[in-house]
């Protein structure tokens, strides 16, 4: 009885940790694959040789990417506009979060602005009248248009506000009375305690930037505006132009495909290289972004 | 100087005009967010008055001319405005099941995972896909279900004809579901596993005192402690039962395709940004934005009432 027991314990361990290992490679072997195809040699990627590891290894479309203008161009301007971008959105998550996280009895205009902010995030005009402001503000075709549109991230700005009601109102009291301003006290005090949430906003507009391929689309009317994301975008968009099925085909077969693989994969790095610091952050972003403000 | 002095009534008049001091400095942080916000959102919703225009660039939204309700009457008459509407619903609502079927299946499952350096490996490997965007993903889907993929050579191995996934109106909505699923059970299944981690386990023991195996407690204990959770992921996610995904939905279609797999976004961004029809294409967004809201506040006073929590 016993025995029979473990046995059908031992069944469903190993049935519970199949499935899990099934998803987990369903995750991992097409990126696996995309990354085989960077590495492999053209005629094998077109006749469909390539599965998890290269054929024909060479890095010849890494050396040809080295050489690549454009590509490097628009990996720049992402670069940048992450850069900027990030910077905007901090300092409006903070200076929009902090006046926000406090009481009503301290701050009561508080309720209206948190009615607009809540009412900016839900309701937006769509993209065309977007378009029409950015472009009637002779934004397009610069940086600009990529990082102010968006410069209030204002999920951020609900999720900050939720970290400063976590900090004791008593560190905020003691600075008070000795006389330190709103802006001293959110400097000295705030701010240092809340890195770690400072951390998770910031990583959540490092992502969003990074892979934003839609303003470089609609605000940048020549190609050698584009980000990395855009460029990248544009590349593949052949494909979605076609109408004729025969043609998809080969479209799809052709040999850049290793050539694309290896942009792609090349785009992916900086990602990869915050990706422990997501992981660690993103879970309590998560957790908290779920609690009411 | 003043709060030197230990008299009470200039000590308190030294207070109020502290607080006064700070609710402007407040007002003043709060300022440069709200011009951005005013410009960026809610300029552009004045703009959307060009929805009841026959809006002319040139001439402005001073200048066009007033047509009333034209637009909406001319978009409810096009039948392809209502298959737009239709393959949004379907696309979304199958999403909404699936994101929260599969997310608590694979939650569940990873929780009976013990060893922690491989519930740790497990994890990192499916939260990523949830990162990348759907521009890169779009080529890694794209390989897959080509016709030389790695499914169309099972469908062959076992003697099936290959199937154009992405070029055919039977399975491209079939596809979306799947891959959408794909990239973000893992990311979905942290707000589950995080609830798991609080049920009691002395829940646990008594039932297995009284003789309930594992699944059995899954039923009866997992589950049901699981159910608040998912009662607010699903409220929370019926105000996005207009959004089906614009970019994964663009960055995978084809004219073959449009007729499953057109939505409300691709629509706009099609009619307005492509074709310039601008007060068209602005009449089709504020209808979804309308709706959208609506469904939002309803779900989120739902949620709050279920669980006590929403969003906001």
């Amino acid at each position: 009885m016993k025995k029979k027991m473990s046995f059908g314990k031992i069944i469903s361990k190993v049935i519970i940790w199949a499935v899990v290992v099934i998803f987990t490679l369903s995750c991992l072997l097409p990126l696996l694959n995309m990354i085989a195809i960077s590495f492999s040699g053209s005629d094998a990627v077109a006749a469909n040789e390539v599965g998890l590891l290269p054929k024909d290894f060479n890095v010849s479309t890494y050396k040809k990417l080295l050489q690549d203008a454009q590509f490097w161009r628009s990996f720049l301007i992402s670069v940048e506009r992450v850069v900027l971008g990030l910077l905007i959105n901090m300092f409006f998550t903070v200076s929009m979060a902090y006046p926000l996280s406090k009481s009503k009895l301290r701050f009561p205009a508080r309720d209206v602005y948190i009615k607009f902010v809540i009412f900016a995030m839900l309701f937006s005009g769509g993209v065309i009248p977007l378009f029409m402001v950015v472009s009637n503000l002779h934004l397009t075709n610069t940086i600009w248009s990529l990082v102010l549109p968006g410069a209030v991230p204002v999920f951020n700005v609900i999720l900050m506000i939720n970290f400063f009601k976590g900090v004791p109102e008593s560190l905020d009291e003691a600075a008070r009375i000795d006389g330190a301003s709103p802006i001293e006290i959110l400097i000295k005090i705030y701010l240092p305690v809340s890195l770690p949430s400072l951390a998770t906003v910031a990583l959540f507009s490092i992502v969003n930037h990074w892979n934003d391929y839609f303003s470089g689309l609609i605000y940048m009317s020549k190609s050698a505006m584009y980000p990395l994301q855009t460029y990248i975008q544009q590349l593949t968009v052949d494909i979605t132009q076609v109408t004729d099925a025969e043609q998809l085909k080969q479209i799809a077969s052709m040999n850049n495909r290793t050539f694309n693989a290896t942009k792609i994969v090349v785009s992916t790095i900086p990602l990869l290289v915050i990706y422990p610091f997501l992981q660690k952050y993103f879970v309590s972003g998560m957790v908290i972004g779920a609690v009411k403000e | 100087m003043k709060q030197g002095n230990n008299a009470p009534a200039i000590r308190r008049t030294s207070q109020a005009g502290h607080a006064g001091k700070e609710k402007r400095m407040f007002h003043l942080m709060m300022l440069p967010g709200m011009i951005m916000l005013f410009l960026f959102t809610f300029v552009p919703l004045f703009g959307s008055l060009m929805a009841f225009q026959n809006y002319v660039p040139a001439k402005g939204i001073f200048g066009s001319k007033w047509v009333g309700l034209e637009n909406f009457k001319f978009i409810f008459s096009l039948p392809d405005s209502r298959q737009v509407f239709v393959n949004t619903l379907v696309i979304a609502f199958a999403k909404l099941v699936l994101n929260i079927i599969v997310p608590v299946f694979f939650a569940i499952l990873l929780n009976e995972i013990t060893s922690k350096i491989f519930k740790r490996t497990f994890q990192t490997i499916v939260y990523l896909p949830h990162f990348l965007s759907w521009v890169v993903l779009a080529t890694v889907v794209t390989n897959m279900f080509s016709l030389t993929g790695p499914f169309n050579a099972v469908i062959s191995a076992v003697g099936g004809s290959p199937i154009q996934f992405l070029a055919d109106n039977n399975w491209f909505r079939k596809v979306i579901v799947a891959t959408d699923v794909w990239k973000e059970f893992g990311y979905n299944s942290v707000v589950y596993l995080a609830a798991l981690t609080s049920i009691d386990l002395g829940l646990y023991e008594a039932a297995s005192i009284d003789g309930a195996n594992r699944f059995e407690q899954t039923l009866h204990i997992t589950l049901p402690s699981l159910m608040p959770t998912v009662i607010l992921m699903t409220a929370l996610n019926l105000g996005n039962i207009l959004n089906a995904g614009f970019d994964q939905v663009f960055n995978l279609y084809n004219p073959i395709v449009y007729e499953t797999a057109d939505i409300i976004d691709t629509y706009v961004y099609r009619i307005g940004m492509v074709e310039r029809q601008y007060s068209i294409g602005t009449a089709v967004g504020l209808l979804k934005s309308v709706i959208s809201f609506i469904l939002i506040m309803g779900a989120n006073k739902t949620a709050k009432k279920l669980t006590g929590s929403g969003i906001f």
